[in-house]
């Protein structure tokens, strides 16, 4: 195959958090301190039997997992070849895979003794995953939310509301999902003695980039360990959405050294690569420094941080995880687009073949799924990563239908 | 050149040394207010007392500053100031001031857009003495400091509260110039100075540094700048300043206040 074949994935990041050139810690020196001591703290209980044990707790009791690896046979026998399977993280509580990270560092979160927790996010459903846990644990949670973001997703908004959590609607900058990221870092310099940050990708400083892919693993465990359970083999392509990258990084990161398992990252096309109106940073950014870390952007000529596009809010996002900008570079994973209208489609042709309403993030992941499936032999095997349900969507598709609902 | 080539920071500061006056760094954002008013801003600051200007290139997501200096930013950027452009401000204040330092404060990814050499040699050319990039800390400024010392320019570093000991002597050795020590836990303008807690930190950085220590976030007035440089070599003052920048009417009102802001300051550091 290719370079990849050498490399040991389960290395990385090295010690200060690098993905070869990407990720590391591009932050104000009044962060340091905290993300020292957040690492401390992580690299202690990783590997710890009694904190493991409380993590694998809370997902199979309170999350719902393992979650089903279902086979959609209309599904499949509409893409007509490969057998495509559908990581159905759509039933987990919460109706995301978000909720694996925000268990796991809200576990983080209570051994560090703080009080208090805030989040940033874009769809809010990374914000309703983190209100839900600091409801749980009886924490104090704030959200903060692009302004543009408050208005487009009130449904969410309502629902952190009822969590208990504040909502901090963010009028700086975009107002969308990178200015609420500004702010929840802002928030945490000024706050940092009682409060810890759960971030909700796979972006950010180190160690966010490992702990968030650390905790969304269960994803690919599950199903490397199903695939063998269902149809004896690895899978031969695993499909799976990119916006910051968290549910991708979490089904493809233990299948990595599986050199044989084609991967996929599908990111937000928009209105298309071409028109410039997309979320797409891998297929047409270039490297730059967001967020803390070094990964692809998308800026421009002055190394300025542009809006993005997609229909899918939980895609738009300029950035991307540093360890997928060095698995784009390597080779091992390719990045493709679905646009807007691929996904609209594959949001209804699943809808009406399975009976199940996906995501507008994850019919990204479905649309490219069904392309490659297409292509492949009636032998083969593709899991998609079904990410989270489209309740939330609804309303969004239904004003793109010209209905009021 | 190198990197023991004196430099005007180092030159004035040796001066108010001399004197036995404190340093009073100045901070606006390029192109705020208007591209053709930043220069003469610049020039205001000077003729009213400042001894150093930390002139902040814009940047779309400032994630260190606090609401006023973001405000800042966001005026630059919509009258489209780039790296470059900032640059260009800095040469055109060289044809009347060959002396006062300026320092660019910044954000990475315009540099790395640019490319760090590139960076270093147009900054070299254009008159700039140093730069702070606020999201560059020791373990990933290596490179462009290399690159900016060559040049003989200084690399300012950020010290905080938090700063540990370990980490206060690894920065220490990268540092030159002067040291910017972050008074509080927060972002900039924010209003909770604790003068003790400057006073201890700042004691605890001098024993592994010479370099003039500066003291900035959270300082509004004449009466706070005092405060803080008694146990320092001077004072940072931004936010009050962009403010002002974004109230004034026009380039003229713009120079008027910060005129009086900046003589205030002065005259308390002075007396």
């Amino acid at each position: 195959m290719s370079d990849s074949d050498a490399i040991d994935f389960s290395a990385y990041p090295d010690a200060g958090g690098h993905f070869g050139p990407y990720g590391g810690r591009f932050v104000s020196e009044t962060l340091i301190s905290a993300l020292d001591e957040l690492q401390a703290m992580y690299t202690r209980l990783k590997d710890d039997p009694e904190f493991i044990a409380a993590f694998d707790h809370d997902l199979a009791h309170y999350v719902g997992r393992p979650s089903p690896l279902y086979l959609a046979e209309r599904l499949t026998e509409q893409a007509g070849g490969a057998r495509i399977w559908l990581k159905r993280e759509d039933l987990n509580h919460t109706g995301a895979h978000k909720v694996n990270n925000t268990v796991g560092q809200a576990l983080l979160a209570k051994h560090s003794g703080k009080s208090r927790v805030i989040a940033e996010t874009g769809a809010g459903q990374h914000g309703v995953a983190t209100a839900t846990v600091a409801a749980r644990l009886g924490l104090k949670c704030a959200v903060y939310m692009g302004a543009e973001d408050v208005k487009r997703q009130s449904p969410n908004v309502y629902r952190m509301k009822l969590l208990g959590a504040e909502v901090i609607p963010v009028e700086s900058g975009s107002k969308t999902l990178k200015d609420a990221m500004n702010e929840a870092m802002r928030d945490w310099v000024t706050n940092v003695d009682d409060t810890f940050y759960i971030i909700g990708t796979v972006a950010g400083p180190h160690p966010y980039p490992q702990l968030v892919r650390d905790f969304n693993s269960v994803i690919g465990r599950e199903a490397r360990r199903q695939s063998l359970e269902e149809f004896g083999q690895l899978p031969d392509a695993l499909v799976a959405c990119v916006g910051g990258g968290s549910n991708a990084i979490g089904l493809f990161h233990p299948f990595l050294n599986d050199g044989g398992v084609k991967m996929y990252g599908v990111e937000a096309g928009g209105e298309g690569l071409a028109t410039g109106h997309h979320a797409a940073p891998l297929n047409d950014g270039v490297p730059g420094i967001l967020h803390g870390n070094r990964t692809y952007l998308m800026e421009d000529e002055d190394g300025q941080i542009i809006e993005t596009h997609s229909v899918s809010a939980g895609l738009d996002y300029p950035g991307v995880g540093p360890e997928h900008a060095w698995l784009k570079d390597i080779g091992r994973v390719e990045y493709v687009t679905a646009d807007d209208k691929e996904a609209l489609d594959a949001f209804r042709t699943l809808t009406r073949t399975e009976g199940i309403i996906p995501a507008l993030e994850s019919s990204h992941a479905v649309a490219y799924g069904l392309k490659l499936a297409a292509t492949m032999k009636r032998s083969q095997n593709i899991v998609v990563n079904l990410s989270g349900r489209g309740d939330k969507d609804i309303f969004t598709v239904a004003a793109i239908d010209g209905i009021e609902v | 050149m190198s990197e023991f080539q004196e430099n005007r920071i180092d030159r004035r500061f040796a001066k108010l040394r001399g004197e036995g006056r404190k340093a009073l760094v100045t901070y606006i954002v390029a192109g705020d207010g208007g591209l053709d008013n930043t220069v003469p801003l610049m020039h205001q600051l000077v003729a009213s007392g400042s001894d150093l200007i930390e002139l902040g290139v814009p940047f779309s997501d400032p994630m260190a500053e606090g609401p006023v200096i973001q405000k800042g930013h966001e005026r630059a950027l919509a009258n489209r100031v780039s790296l470059r452009k900032c640059l260009e401000l800095v040469r055109e204040f060289r044809q009347q001031d060959s002396e006062t330092p300026v320092i660019l404060m910044g954000y990475a990814n315009p540099i790395e857009k640019m490319g760090a050499e590139p960076f270093a040699d147009a900054a070299c050319d254009a008159g700039v003495d140093g730069a702070l990039t606020v999201d560059l800390p020791a373990e990933e400024a290596g490179p462009l400091s290399q690159l900016l010392a060559e040049r003989g320019l200084r690399n300012i570093f950020l010290l905080t509260p938090t700063t540990s000991e370990e980490r206060i002597e690894e920065i220490t050795r990268l540092a030159s110039g002067f040291v910017y020590y972050v008074s509080l836990k927060g972002v900039t303008g924010a209003g909770h100075l604790d003068l003790d807690s400057v006073r201890d930190n700042l004691a605890r950085i001098r024993r592994f540094t010479d370099l003039p220590l500066c003291v900035g976030f959270g300082i509004k007035d004449g009466a706070s700048a005092r405060s803080v440089s008694e146990h320092g070599d001077g004072a940072v003052v931004g936010s009050v300043l962009v403010s002002a920048v974004g109230a004034a009417a026009d380039g003229a009102a713009a120079r008027d206040s910060i005129a009086d802001l900046v003589d205030e300051i002065r005259t308390a550091l002075d007396s």
